[in-house]
């Protein structure tokens, strides 16, 4: 197959080999299970269940509120100990509502109900199917799978791309899904063509996955829908539309989805939910996560319950060796800081990692040399240096002609800075600072009409009093003058 | 865990440092300088020893009165670099004052007072050699013949200290011109180019560098040799040296295809002088060249047509100094124009315009 060269980015070292060769291994049950109501973009989900309920598995305990939202449910059965504020797996250690659920160790189900055969279903049922099943993007965008699926009804979409690039460094958990469970990635594939009404999906596979591409080939041998593409082995190549550009050639406007273009890009243990809730009706309840890092003993691959604690998947993998310097959810490049080893696993947490000193390589950092490694390692064609400089002197709109708003923190730039400096983090208080200039902009204006409109109601008021008034006086003067008329 | 504090990301980096930058281009300039200094002696030594201690005291004081941390700054590298680049294109012989005083220029003025490493607009180092021509023309166009420390003609060990720091002996006995310097007196006296050439040095010899000239850039073997280091160790990209060597070498070749009389060659642009030093380690300076490839082309181009065009019209033979200077102004204007185009965008930075039938369907 025909690739497409993609600008800049890098090519990390993968330390992919402590688990690349570890079959998923199952978890046993902890002895609390926190399930954020929040575990996607969007509004979180609202409670059904009450405290000191008994709970089966996949029962639900949360519903979606509004459009982008995702239920959640119960990974095993047990009861509700407590819904309230807990210690959120994002780096600012805020709490957020969670259910905390205390296993009874039978682990059994509510009844389930699948589909023998998905492709007589409507592209509709398919999709209530997967919101229902609380899906979400699983590479840890966490972007509700359902909306994504119902992208036809506005987009003429001719493509699915599945993203099993997995190029984060040390990440190996979609490597092992597409090893292990090929037939139904790919059953679940096909689920999502039929969906979006596309006649032609791709799964992406990073050429470092060998065994990966090789099973996944042999499972669509034969398939007129699903075929195999090897991209090579280059950070951000799991960028959406990067990912889309090396394999079709087409670039995704700027501000645009990559529908804008007829793809729709999917994860591929995404697609191994959507296999499951559609062909058994089991909602969301584990996933798979790469548990490793210099700092663990025994890396691992594990199916685990969604709602687990991170301090209970160390544990079974012997423990850390040594304090680690950094804990965090997700790859070294896009990774999210663990404010504590007490946070539960996500929907949307596809490793955990627990980095020493040496890996991390955090030094203090020095001046900008203008080396330019930035700007020849990012994959969106911005200048990173320039962009930071006019950061710094607190030039926003400076910022933003560079193009701020196109970049997608992929940390390239950061990775190969010899001066070591925070170019990712300006970014993003850059961006955060520019939308809450906006949202201050909007209110102001909005602030303003109010005003406009009170103002002109005053003196609309005031206009009729003032008539009212001429008015009673001429009828005073009126019956005054027909009085004395009278009188005459 | 030791560091909860929220920390942004990426987790993991290329291992690259500000000082490992520097630190990679001292070996690359080992041989020419090794060279230099068995070529002209001791006194070449001494002086280069002189420029560098300069840059060091002069860069510790700065960010002393500045206010800033001395520590990570001074020894990152670049202060060093600066004062060994600068000896190197300085006369070998000159006398110590002139070491301190580039070394002080090229520190304080040009690049501390700009707010130190990466904000000086100028090399450093040029900025100091231009202003020692202007201001000490003697001092710096007096070269020697070489007197290599194998052959025992020069000055020993001390008596070589009266050279760089006493009166300067009589430099009369040994002061001989450069190639570029004779051969531009001689065409500006009227005498045709193989003439000129003629007392001069043959390409063999410009390459190997057994000649009168700075301190390291004599050797043009050895310059090139340490300049692919720096291509094979990616310190440097191609783009710059290529696009100024390639410029030079092709208004020298049409000049010299036109009045062969009057230009000289390709070959004794490229050899001659300060060219290599200066299209792989001069021109290459990251703070002062642009920060895209197709800008650094431009910006290439730019320093070899200007070293031509000096040299060959302007009052001074050699034009190194002056053209990266030039074009160091010219950055910033390469850098606005030369941008690369951001995804999703033309080069205007509007968004594309999905060119197919794909994508949003109507809405009918």
């Amino acid at each position: 197959m025909k690739l497409f060269r993609i600008r800049g980015g890098v090519h990390p070292e993968e330390r992919k080999e402590a688990t690349a060769q570890r079959p998923i291994e199952a978890v046993p049950l902890p002895a609390l299970l926190r399930i954020p109501l929040q575990q996607h973009i969007g509004a979180p989900a609202e409670p059904v269940v009450r405290m000191g309920e008994r709970v089966l598995k996949g029962q639900l305990l949360a519903n979606s509120q509004g459009m982008i939202s995702a239920p959640v449910h119960a990974p095993t059965s047990g009861r509700i100990v407590r819904i309230g504020g807990y210690t959120a797996p994002h780096p600012s250690g805020l709490p957020v509502r969670t259910i905390t659920l205390e296993p009874d160790g039978k682990d059994q189900w509510i009844g389930l109900e699948g589909v023998d055969d998905p492709f007589a279903l409507e592209p509709e049922a398919i999709s209530a199917r997967v919101a229902a099943a609380g899906i979400v993007g699983m590479g840890g965008a966490t972007f509700p799978a359902a909306v994504k699926l119902n992208l036809r009804r506005r987009y003429r979409l001719r493509l699915l791309v599945i993203n099993g690039a997995e190029c984060e460094p040390y990440l190996t958990c979609d490597d092992r899904l597409m090893q292990e469970q090929a037939a139904e990635v790919v059953d679940g594939i096909r689920i999502m063509a039929h969906a979006l009404g596309v006649t032609r999906a791709l799964v992406a596979i990073e050429d470092n996955k060998p065994r990966a591409q090789e099973a996944m080939r042999m499972a669509c041998q034969g398939d007129p829908v699903v075929s195999v593409a090897g991209v090579p082995t280059r950070y951000p190549m799991g960028s959406e539309k990067h990912l889309v550009q090396a394999l079709t050639g087409l670039e995704t406007p700027a501000r645009g989805l990559t529908a804008d273009i007829g793809v729709v890009v999917h994860n591929a243990a995404t697609a191994f939910a959507v296999h499951e809730a559609i062909r058994f009706g089991k909602p969301l309840l584990e996933r798979v996560v790469t548990v490793s890092g210099g700092a663990v003993r025994t890396p691992r691959n594990l199916r685990t319950l969604l709602g687990t604690p991170v301090e209970h998947l160390l544990k079974l993998c012997g423990g850390t060796t040594a304090e680690p310097e950094r804990l965090l959810s997700g790859g070294p490049m896009m990774g999210q800081v663990l404010p504590s080893v007490r946070v539960p696993v996500v929907k949307g947490c596809n490793g955990i990692l627990a980095l020493t000193p040496d890996e991390v390589r955090s030094e203090r950092a020095m001046p900008c040399i203008r080396c330019a490694s930035c700007v020849g390692a990012c994959p969106c064609g911005l200048v990173p240096l320039e962009m930071a400089a006019y950061i710094r002197a607190g030039d926003l709109e400076g910022a933003a002609r560079f193009g701020l708003a196109d970049c997608i923190a992929c940390g390239s730039c950061s990775y190969v800075c010899p001066s070591r400096i925070p170019l990712v983090q300006y970014f993003n208080h850059a961006k955060g600072e520019v939308a809450a200039r906006e949202r201050a902009r909007v209110k102001q204006e909005e602030t303003r009409r109010l005003a406009a409109q009170k103002s002109e109601r005053l003196e609309r008021m005031a206009q009729a009093k003032r008539e009212a008034l001429a008015r009673r006086k001429a009828e005073m003067a009126a019956r005054k003058q027909a009085e004395a008329e009278a009188r005459a | 865990m030791k560091n909860p504090i929220p920390h942004p990301g990426p987790h993991a980096h290329a291992g690259n440092t500000v000082r490992r930058t520097m630190v990679l281009v001292m070996p690359a300039l080992l041989p020419a300088t090794v060279y230099g200094v068995l070529l002209f002696g001791w006194p070449a030594l001494y002086l280069l020893l002189v420029t560098v201690a300069s840059a060091l005291v002069a860069e510790a004081v700065s960010l002393r009165i500045a206010g800033r941390p001395v520590m990570p700054f001074v020894t990152d590298g670049s202060a060093l670099l600066t004062g060994w680049l600068l000896a190197l294109t300085l006369p070998p012989w000159a006398p110590w004052w002139i070491g301190v005083a580039g070394a002080i220029i090229a520190i304080v003025p040009a690049k501390q007072v700009f707010g130190g490493i990466g904000q000086n607009p100028f090399n450093p180092a040029m900025v100091a050699r231009v202003a020692l021509l202007i201001s000490f023309p003697l001092e710096m166009t007096t070269f020697v013949a070489p007197q290599p420390l194998w052959s025992g003609q020069g000055p020993g060990l001390l008596a070589a200290l009266d050279v760089t720091f006493g009166s300067g002996g009589s430099l009369d006995a040994v002061s001989s011109a450069t190639v570029l310097g004779h051969v531009k007196t001689e065409l500006g006296r009227g005498v045709a180019l193989d003439a000129a050439q003629a007392g001069t040095w043959g390409a063999g010899a410009l390459a190997l560098g057994g000649v009168a000239g700075s301190l390291g850039e004599t050797s043009a073997l050895l310059i090139l040799a340490g300049g692919l280091f720096l291509l094979v160790r990616r310190v440097i990209s191609w783009h710059i040296p290529v696009a100024m060597l390639a410029t030079l070498a092709l208004l020298a070749a049409v000049a010299h295809g036109l009045a062969p009389d009057r230009f000289a060659g390709a070959g004794h642009h490229l050899l001659a002088g300060a060219t290599l030093l200066g299209a792989f380690f001069i021109a290459t300076d990251l703070v002062t060249s642009p920060v895209t490839r197709r800008g650094q082309i431009i910006y290439g181009a730019g320093c070899g047509l200007l070293v031509f065009v000096i040299r060959t019209w302007a009052g001074y033979p050699e034009g190194m100094a002056f053209a990266v200077m030039l074009m160091n102004s010219m950055t910033p204007l390469i850098d606005h124009y030369l941008r690369p185009r951001i995804y999703g965008r033309d080069r205007r930075g509007e968004p594309l315009v999905v060119a197919d039938a794909a994508g949003r369907a109507s809405h009918d």
